[in-house]
């Protein structure tokens, strides 16, 4: 399966060229850029590990698209995103999130129900890899 | 000369005429009045009976909707009754109306009412006042609600949507781009667990949302138990193939408020994260759902439904920026508010008009998409704006264009219609919005280019190559009935 989190995950990965230009848009606009990573995509995971601080008053491009390349080196292998944000009042918050890196293979979810009362479910959403402890979850 | 002292008028002809002279008489005409902060300013398009000026025409106004009846009363003076007069303070020719043109004279009534005439945190009390009689009015042909300015004091009493866009897409972990929806078709008469295979198809194609429509509740085709359990089997089954949060909007509309809480209630014990309610159920159910669903982690969908019998004619009725004002007091987190290029009502400049309404913090005028007052917002949540009704993928461009990232574009038939099936659709629909936005963002023209983008990009995807094929010829090209009417003046600089 292919993970369809963020802003583009339904075109072909982007090169790095495509990359920098949507850096450069979040840097016109005034934004912050993140780097994140995670060997633990669940939906719900809204946490994933920062890649040093967000990346405030930048103005070259070039330094955000060393740093994804960095997180790359230290974490092949793993789901890496990029994020912007607006500390606009009234937004603060992400405005912009999308993935640069993915496993060779994404083996995905499956979904548990438990039975409870009459014809009620609950539902628990489980991924696969997440059987196996962080770090050597996509060798 | 006070005339509460002539006795009544007993002559029909006689007594309308001097039942509105009494208005001005009485002080709801004000031309010196100066509105306070603290005033509701309302604008109402009216157009007077012939033989009845317009000052006149608009004095009635005021005071039909705050203290006046027909006759002077003397129990008036029991009261500082000043106060609660509304005051009429400018009146001014619509353009394009009256002597010269084919249409009969109309005016835009300004209007301002004390915040004491209001109870606080009540959207119930304010349309009773502002609303209440004045459209039945004899002396008035017609009268309509345009804009209305609230006072920032009296905006601080409301709690505003449960959510808001930016907890919305922080829940639903989905930024920097349009949410993609579908209403469920047809309508009527699927099985429950046919009705969840649409969700699910929809769904694990690549929409964000899907809906129910208006006019689903629980009818014996459908209970709406088995709705909402096969559509959270759904909802579940394709957040798992994805990896995405997905949700479909249960639409809890009943005949009473305690049905509506009791579906509620069972969907959040299903675990979805998202409810609606059709407008229909009327203000007080409106405020009461949103409490719930502030209570409950869950996002409030709002359906217009009904609408367009009192916002589409220019003459007659509410605007409908007026009911988004209303509703984002109420608080909704969701609101169809038109699509500007899909097959109902709306003039592009004008449903912008509404989204601005929606989603800024501050409302600065802007005549041309009909916004007469600023507004400040004082951080109440914003509501995301819903374009839903006769749009398609081909059309991606200009709905981006238009809206721009916080909407949810719903593509109903757009998506269900498509010849390779639901997921085809949906994946169509998502890989036309992404590229569009990508497009954007590395700073194409997508207005002039957008269709060669949409092209290249089916080169690669088949469904999107058959989605613009089969919609190719579809656009709704007809006049809109409800435009802003103004004239361009040129503010001085200094």
């Amino acid at each position: 399966m292919r993970i369809t989190q963020g802003q583009f995950s339904f075109l072909p990965d982007l090169t790095d060229d495509e990359i920098r230009l949507q850096v450069d848009y979040a840097i016109s606009k005034g934004w912050a850029l993140a780097v994140e990573w995670t060997d633990d995509p669940h939906p719900r995971n809204v946490y994933w590990n920062m890649w040093g601080l967000p990346m405030f008053d930048i103005k070259d491009g070039a330094a955000v698209v060393y740093e994804i390349n960095q997180c790359r080196k230290t974490n092949p292998n793993t789901y890496i995103k990029v994020n912007a944000f607006d500390n606009t009042r009234g937004v603060e918050s992400a405005v912009m999130s999308y993935i640069v890196q993915r496993p060779n293979d994404e083996p995905g979810f499956g979904l548990t129900r438990t039975e409870t009362t009459g014809r009620n479910i609950r539902y628990t959403t489980n991924s696969y890899s997440n059987q196996k402890q962080p770090g050597k979850r996509y060798l | 000369m006070n005339k509460a002292f002539e006795g009544r008028i007993t002559d029909q002809k006689e007594r309308y005429k001097g039942g509105v002279l009494k208005y001005k008489q009485m002080g709801y005409w004000r031309p010196d009045y100066e509105p306070k902060d603290t005033d509701f300013i309302c604008l109402f398009r009216i157009t007077p009976q012939e033989g009845v000026d317009k000052e006149e025409a608009a004095a009635a106004v005021a005071g039909e909707s705050s203290t006046a009846t027909w006759t002077v009363v003397w129990t008036d003076l029991l009261t500082a009754h000043e106060d609660y007069q509304a005051k009429a303070y400018r009146v001014d020719p619509v353009p394009g109306t009256g002597p010269g043109t084919d249409k009969e004279a109309q005016y835009f009534a300004y209007i301002a009412y004390d915040i004491c005439l209001f109870e606080e945190g009540s959207i119930a009390n304010v349309t009773a006042s502002l609303i209440g009689n004045v459209f039945s009015f004899k002396p008035l042909k017609a009268g309509r609600l345009e804009d209305i300015r609230v006072p920032v004091a009296y905006l601080k009493t409301f709690k505003g949507p449960p959510t808001g866009i930016i907890v919305e897409r922080e829940r639903l972990d989905k930024f920097g781009r349009p949410l993609l929806g579908a209403t469920m078709k047809p309508k009527l008469g699927l099985s429950g667990k046919n009705y969840g295979r649409v969700v699910y198809e929809g769904l694990t194609g690549g929409l964000d949302f899907t809906k129910d429509d208006e006019n689903i509740n629980s009818q014996p085709f459908m209970h709406w138990r088995d709705r909402f359990l096969f559509c959270m089997e759904a909802v579940n089954r394709s957040q798992a193939n994805t990896g995405e949060i997905k949700g479909h909007y249960l639409n809890v509309t009943a005949g009473t408020m305690e049905e509506m809480y009791e579906r509620a209630e069972f969907a959040r014990d299903l675990g979805s994260n998202i409810l609606m309610v059709d407008l229909i159920i009327g203000w007080t159910a409106i405020q009461s759902m949103s409490n719930w669903c502030r209570k409950n982690d869950m996002i409030l969908h709002m359906h217009r439904a009904g609408h367009g019998t009192y916002t589409r004619q220019k003459n007659h009725g509410i605007s409908f920026r007026v009911i988004a004002k209303w509703l984002r007091m109420a608080g909704v987190d969701h609101l169809h508010a038109g699509t500007a290029v899909g097959k109902l009502e709306g003039d592009p400049m004008t449903v912008q008009g509404f989204y601005n309404v929606c989603r800024e913090t501050y409302n600065k005028q802007d005549l041309s998409r009909g916004i007469f007052f600023d507004q400040d917002w004082i951080d109440i949540k914003k509501v995301m704006p819903v374009a839903s009704g006769g749009i398609h993928v081909g059309q991606m461009h200009q709905l981006v264009d238009l809206f721009g990232d916080d909407v949810v574009l719903q593509f109903g038939g757009g998506t269900i219609g498509h010849p390779a099936g639901i997921q085809a659709g949906a994946i169509a629909n998502r890989v036309g919005l992404e590229v569009i936005i990508k497009a954007r963002n590395e700073g194409k023209d997508i207005v002039n280019e957008g269709p060669d983008i949409l092209r290249n990009a089916a080169k690669n995807c088949k469904p999107l190559e058959q989605a613009l094929e089969t919609w190719k010829d579809v656009s709704f090209n007809y006049t809109s009935t409800d435009t802003p009417d103004f004239v361009n003046t040129p503010t001085t600089s200094n």
